[in-house]
């Protein structure tokens, strides 16, 4: 059964169209993740499912149920907001029970729901303060238990993560991901970091100027983007994409020979033709590093600047004219000019055609 | 260190010089409401007086004649409160709702009404005064205090919603959104969200009706008459009294009966005044 269905949905302001055709199809108890860059529209979709906006065009469906005309409150969603959005002149148990005031819930039955979702949080001990007494953390947590009281058919999270420091972001990304493996209810998640949906998500949407570039599981993401803009905007340091020529099955970079992982009769259509490689940064390693059971391929190239992690170092290479990142073991010594022999994984090259953007293979 | 103490101290001085300039009005009507009559007429005008009286305050309350009726300013007074406090609690509470609705609850040509509600404030007392006139006489509230009610009620609006409007921009939409979610509808939300948040700003809405509406003359003569007025016409026929001597010190006592009101809502309201006037400042 899906859980959200979002269907030929557009957004215009004024001549601005910031939402095109968009369709989704989530499944109940999916984690799926909205993400793109500022302005790609993931926020006004997230609005729009809840009903706090209107679409220009296009159904949303909750639960089978068709929400055109439906007012926010009656859509059975509980949401959470980048700005957490406490009541600043309520305590933590006021905010909890405001939704339930409102929908006239008895009294015994608000106390009794703010106790189980104070003990899922641990948030016990603070349901006296006001928010303004509480940390970034524990306001998150609030807001969490304010959406969880509800205990609804869907989820909302708005970049819910973005106004807390980057050590609390990471222990909260594991938080939620848990409590979702433990209540399973849907959840359709807003962020621009890219590893959050990484982390986070059973399915995502990458979106860009409106548009859905493409909706899949994580890995299929990662591994074959749809297109150049997923491509790079997925990953960090982003998948590197070299012009190349096709000739034979292989892609060749100024005289370098990529083999390709594909079928040659698939690339027949683009026989000599110009393509993009793409190829991600931990693809390229050290020399002595194998992927699979064959000897690597080995490309030779200049180094051009290191940047040590500890864990790795990511290396800037120069690859016959063209910029290239590499990510090799921390002891392998690269000094800057020098000529460098790396391990190729050619089994996750990617194909893209440099008129369309699109993945050819 | 020395040095650095002179500029201090020179400015510590002109202020206190500025603020005796300022105070010395205030200071000889003190200084007279509390002299008899005889001892202004024997001495000076202006001077320390040498036995201190409240002759004048129970005079200029209950008994000084005004436009040939001796009732004193205290009927006046009471007009004066039977206006203000009902047109200043409207007007504020009115004020926050049309500005909550503005700053935070969009609706279509939202700009324009709030453009429309921002010309009263530009637009001179004088002006809206025949308007007015007509407006009063077709409700039938001429010549009653309600109908000054009325009327300070609907000028004193521009300004209240022009207050609490940009008081409440600084409350993030999201709040709003979450409260939608929640199940809260528009008068739900301002009475359990907003107007917790609003006491600074609805501090300043009550203080700058009350004086203005307590202080306003041209309506409360043009529009009341006889024993309806209200104490500043009250206070303007005191001084135009002619009489054999004249009365200074009951006039003054009066002035001071009058300003009384207005400087208990500084008193009491002065420090939210310039918070809330300066800071929208909600987190």
């Amino acid at each position: 059964m899906s859980a959200l269905t979002v269907r030929g949905l557009s957004k215009r302001f004024g001549p601005v169209e910031v939402l095109k055709d968009v369709n989704l199809e989530i499944e109940s108890g999916a984690f799926t993740v909205l993400v793109g860059p500022s302005g790609c529209g993931k926020s006004t979709l997230l609005a729009i499912i809840a009903g706090l906006e209107n679409a220009s065009a296009g159904d949303i469906e909750i639960g089978d149920r068709s929400m055109n005309g439906v007012a926010a409150k009656d859509r059975n969603i509980a949401m959470v907001f980048q700005s957490y959005a406490l009541y600043p002149a309520m305590t933590v148990r006021q905010n909890i029970t405001f939704g339930m005031e409102c929908r006239g819930v008895p009294k015994g039955r608000q106390r009794e729901a703010v106790d189980r979702v104070a003990r899922l949080l641990q948030i016990e001990a603070l349901l006296d303060r006001r928010p303004a007494q509480l940390s970034g953390g524990q306001r998150q947590r609030v807001a969490m238990g304010r959406a969880l009281v509800r205990d609804p058919a869907l989820f909302l999270f708005d970049e819910p993560l973005s106004n807390l420091d980057a050590q609390l972001r990471v222990e909260m990304r594991a938080e939620i991901k848990q409590l979702h493996a433990r209540i399973g209810t849907t959840c359709v998640y807003v962020t621009h970091d890219q590893v959050e949906a990484m982390t986070m998500a059973t399915r995502i949407a990458v979106m860009y100027r409106g548009v859905v570039q493409q909706f899949d599981d994580p890995d299929t993401i990662y591994n074959r983007p749809a297109n150049l803009f997923v491509a790079r905007f997925m990953g960090a340091p982003p998948m590197n994409t070299l012009q190349a020529r096709l000739s034979d099955g292989d892609a060749v970079i100024g005289g370098v020979r990529f083999p390709l992982p594909v079928a040659r009769d698939r690339l027949l259509p683009y026989r000599d033709a110009e393509v993009i490689l793409g190829i991600r940064p931990e693809c390229i390693a050290e020399p002595q590093r194998r992927f699979g059971e064959t000897p690597p391929m080995m490309l030779e190239a200049e180094v051009e600047m290191t940047e040590p992690t500890g864990a790795e170092t990511i290396v800037m290479l120069r690859v016959a004219g063209q910029r290239a990142i590499g990510r090799v073991a921390a002891d392998m010594v690269l000094p800057v000019g020098s000529m460098q022999r790396f391990s190729i994984d050619t089994r996750k090259l990617c194909l893209f055609d440099p008129e369309s953007e699109r993945l050819i293979a | 260190m020395n040095r650095q103490a002179q500029p201090g101290w020179a400015i510590y001085a002109l202020l206190v010089l500025l603020a005796a300039f300022f105070l010395t009005p205030f200071v000889v009507v003190v200084l007279t409401s509390l002299r008899p009559n005889q001892e202004m007429a024997q001495h000076s005008l202006i001077g320390w007086p040498h036995a201190i009286t409240l002759q004048n305050y129970s005079m200029a309350w209950g008994q000084f004649c005004i436009a040939e009726r001796c009732t004193g300013v205290a009927p006046y007074i009471m007009n004066s409160l039977l206006m203000t406090v009902p047109a200043t609690i409207i007007s504020t509470l009115l004020g926050a709702v049309a500005g909550f609705s503005v700053a935070l609850w969009r609706f279509r040509g939202d700009t324009v009404v709030f453009g429309l509600v921002l010309v009263g404030v530009f637009l001179p007392e004088q002006m809206r005064l025949i308007p007015w006139v007509i407006v009063l006489r077709d409700i039938g509230l001429s010549n009653t205090i309600a109908g000054l009610v009325v009327v300070h009620v609907v000028q004193g609006l521009s300004f209240t919603t022009l207050f609490c409007r940009n008081y409440y921009t600084a409350i993030p939409q999201d709040l709003i959104k979450a409260a939608r979610i929640d199940g809260a509808g528009f008068y739900r939300i301002f009475w359990r969200i907003i107007l917790p948040l609003s006491p600074p700003i609805l501090i300043v809405c009550t203080i700058w009706q009350f004086t203005g509406i307590w202080n306003e003359f041209l309506y409360g003569v043009t529009f009341l008459t006889g024993l309806d007025q209200p104490i500043t016409a009250a206070i303007i026929a005191i001084s135009a009294t002619v009489t054999t001597t004249p009365q200074y010190g009951v006039q003054s006592a009066a002035v001071l009966l009058a300003a009384v009101p207005t400087l208990a809502v500084y008193l009491f309201g002065g420090k939210y005044f310039m918070r809330g006037l300066t800071a929208g400042a909600v987190r």
